[in-house]
């Protein structure tokens, strides 16, 4: 029994089907069909294993969260703040059923034990990459441009399901917002996001803008509109 | 049978107007709010999220804790603030009603922390929570197999009803009242709360088991309505 | 969401902020968020209201029981405020035994309503010495976007000035179906509110969020009325270490009567 779909803006790929979905509602129906994240098969149908908005992009069929914590994946960039030093390195919090955990390796240039805190102190923030997540916890790592201890500015968060939004495609929305308020800009995959400017007005406009982003549900062209308010509020 | 009257009118099989909402606290992972006539319950999931002590984790799979409870001005004669036995019984059985259809193997060592308040209580008070809570549960974006949807049958001498309210939970002519809170699975066979208050028949039981898929179908319907909906907010 | 302690970063670029007059969502220092105040939380209290203060919500709900009066006060209702910080409202609060906050929220309540005298307490006496009425207030954070006590206190004041006297069965027992008429015996021109003084770096602000409540440094809570054209303090606690200087305290006893007489405003409405 195929789902009764109410249509929703937002979709920036008209060829994409999207539809909103709770678990257990069946999707679609047929063999052909291949389930992706957030959709399981049961028999002949292809169902929601979660709440969100279902997708169809030709046979596949996945469902994305639109709500709920962060669950973190490896290769997941993340902004955390330094909870505690040891003997090998920074125990980090990255706002996650679990603390996250920073080698002493990791640091750019070499530093003695006891000197720890003079790279990263604690409530420091930094924005690392996961390189694993075990039963101990999650490893990070600084391998990646633009990874490393993050200096002055603030940070603040989003829902994490709204992040991509913030990135944009290829970035297009990110450099958007650093371009027009002359900001030093990361985001992190657990909805945390971190501004640095000489300057606080910019950096309350790059705030603003990005909870802006966050918090309207569906927006067709949401670049566009961004620029408009931009141009607006220069 | 059908020519029972009930106290305020409504047909055997008939539930009070439901009322159901999404997002109602802000700062939780998932929240919302269900209600049957005047029982209103809100529900917020946090998690999955650090559990303390370390010791209490489960490292093969999400700890479920249920927190249930009455708010002191819920009921006429005030509760006193802090767990009572009942609550935690009411928490307890509201795990065992929803875990099964969560996926907790997924977050080892973790905890979903599930808060259930009764802002106004009258009667069928662990079932409008156990609604709240399943829509709170994929409201917060859980990998779930289904919702859970949960209805108290109940009996008024020998005629079966749904959704009792407390002035029927008080009837005592006849074998008097039974409550018969139920939850399942959403489109199964799976029932996942069976608690029974009273005194019934065991031939009528078929009889509350039909009653209670019809309608529970019908929570289904509110609560699916109410999680589309809060997507677009 | 939102359970990681605060940054080094993010303190003291609050700390400039505040400092240059500024926050996060645009507002003055001394600038309230949207207030929004409803009733009917609960069918079930003889008076209840919600209080909305931008994301922060408050329930409180009022409750009139017939007990024993004190041995020291036997020609005088009693009164208790109660409440709880929800594990609902926060993903900084535990489940688990309260934290100081958690105990701090209903003192502070109590206290701006108990030392105003709003409730005339010798008017709740049944038989003297033996049976008298005790209101109980209490109240819930629904929602933890900061500034709870002054939500709180907003909403257990409508609560209380728009509820009802039970009515008592022959037996004498309080009969909560059968509400009768009569408001709870109350100092009508009393309206009792607490107005709560945030401060980080040498910034003083009100109705902080969440966030910039857990930057103070330090805070003072107030309760006040107004009497005739003067405002009048019936109580105050500073919470935090940090002290505050002799000049923020002059500067807080003018800011707080203009806080009141807005807030004030607000209730008037609906009242």
């Amino acid at each position: 029994m195929a789902v009764k779909k109410i249509s929703v803006q937002g979709s920036e790929e008209p060829q994409k089907k999207r539809y909103i979905v709770v678990p257990g509602e069946v999707i679609v129906s047929g063999e052909d069909y291949l389930p992706s994240d957030g959709t399981r098969r049961q028999g002949a149908d292809i169902v929601a294993a979660k709440y969100g908005l279902a997708e169809e992009a030709g046979m596949v069929i996945r469902v994305i969260p639109l709500t709920g914590a962060f669950v973190p994946r490896r290769g997941n960039q993340v902004i955390g703040r330094v909870s505690n030093i040891t003997m090998n390195g920074w125990v980090i919090d990255i706002d996650w059923a679990s603390n996250a955990f920073l080698p002493i390796d990791e640091s750019p240039h070499f530093i003695n034990k006891n000197e720890m805190d003079q790279f990263l102190a604690i409530g420091d923030l930094m924005l690392g990459k996961i390189e694993g997540i075990t039963a101990r916890g999650i490893d990070l790592s600084f391998d990646g441009p633009g990874l490393g201890k993050l200096e002055g500015g603030f940070s603040f968060k989003v829902s994490p399901n709204r992040v991509p939004r913030v990135i944009g495609r290829e970035g297009s929305m990110i450099n958007l917002i650093k371009d027009n308020t002359k900001c030093d800009v990361a985001v992190g995959q657990n909805g945390w996001c971190w501004v640095y400017s000489e300057d606080m007005e910019g950096m309350l406009k790059a705030r603003k803008a990005i909870e802006m982003i966050t918090e309207k549900p569906f927006v067709e062209g949401l670049t566009e509109k961004m620029e408009s308010w931009f141009q607006e509020n220069k | 049978m059908a020519s029972f009257k009930r106290s305020d009118g409504r047909k055997v099989n008939e539930l009070r107007p439901m009322t159901a909402k999404v997002g109602v606290v802000p700062n939780a992972d998932g929240s919302a709010l269900f209600a049957f006539g005047d029982t209103i319950a809100i529900a917020a999931v946090y998690g999955p999220r650090l559990l303390h002590p370390q010791h209490m984790q489960d490292p093969k799979q999400a700890t479920l804790r249920v927190n249930y409870d009455l708010l002191s001005f819920s009921v006429y004669d005030r509760k006193k603030p802090g767990p009572s036995r009942r609550s935690q019984e009411i928490s307890k059985m509201t795990e065992y009603a929803l875990s099964p259809v969560l996926d907790l193997k997924e977050f080892p060592s973790t905890v979903i922390d599930v808060q259930i308040y009764i802002l106004q209580a009258d009667a069928g008070t662990r079932t409008a929570g156990i609604n709240a809570a399943s829509m709170a549960l994929a409201h917060a974006g859980l990998p779930m197999k289904n919702l859970v949807c949960s209805v108290a049958i109940g009996k008024q001498d020998t005629t079966v009803v749904a959704d009792l309210t407390k002035e029927e939970e008080d009837f005592h002519e006849g074998e008097g009242a039974t409550d018969f809170p139920l939850a399942k699975i959403a489109n199964s066979d799976q029932f996942t709360l069976v608690q029974l208050d009273g005194n019934i028949a065991t031939e009528l039981v078929a009889e509350v088991l039909e009653m209670a898929n019809e309608t529970c179908a019908e929570v289904y319907e509110v609560q699916k309505k109410a999680l589309k909906a809060g997507a677009t907010q | 969401m939102m359970g990681m302690d605060i940054s080094k970063n993010t303190f003291e670029a609050m700390k400039t902020l505040v400092e240059q007059g500024k926050r996060f969502d645009g507002r003055a220092l001394t600038e309230y968020r949207a207030v929004e105040i409803s009733y009917d939380v609960s069918k079930a209290a003889e008076g209840s209201a919600r209080v909305r203060m931008g994301k922060t919500e408050v329930i409180a709900g009022v409750k009139l029981t017939l007990d024993k009066p004190y041995p020291d006060s036997p020609e005088k209702g009693n009164l208790l405020v109660s409440g709880d910080l929800l594990p609902l409202a926060s993903p900084r609060y535990e489940v688990g035994p309260p934290k100081f906050d958690a105990i701090e929220l209903p003192r502070l309540v109590d206290r701006v309503i108990r030392e105003s005298h709003v409730i005339e307490l010798d008017k709740l006496v049944v038989k003297a010495g033996e049976k008298v009425w005790t209101v109980i207030i209490d109240v819930y954070p629904l929602n933890d976007d900061g500034n709870l006590v002054d939500a709180a206190v907003l909403a257990a004041i409508a609560a209380l000035k728009q509820a009802k006297m039970p009515g008592v069965t022959e037996a004498g027992f309080p009969d909560y179906k059968h509400r009768t008429k009569q408001a709870v015996p109350l100092a009508k021109e009393l309206v009792p509110l607490s107005v709560t003084l945030f401060k980080l770096g040498n910034a003083l602000f009100i109705d902080p969020t969440r966030e910039e409540a857990e930057a103070a440094e330090v805070k003072c809570n107030f309760g006040l009325t107004k009497q005739g054209k003067k405002h009048m303090i019936h109580s105050a606690q500073k919470t935090g270490a940090k002290p505050f200087t002799q000049k923020e305290l002059e500067t807080a006893a003018i800011l707080i009567g203009e806080k009141y007489d807005e807030l004030y405003d607000k209730l008037k409405k609906v009242l």
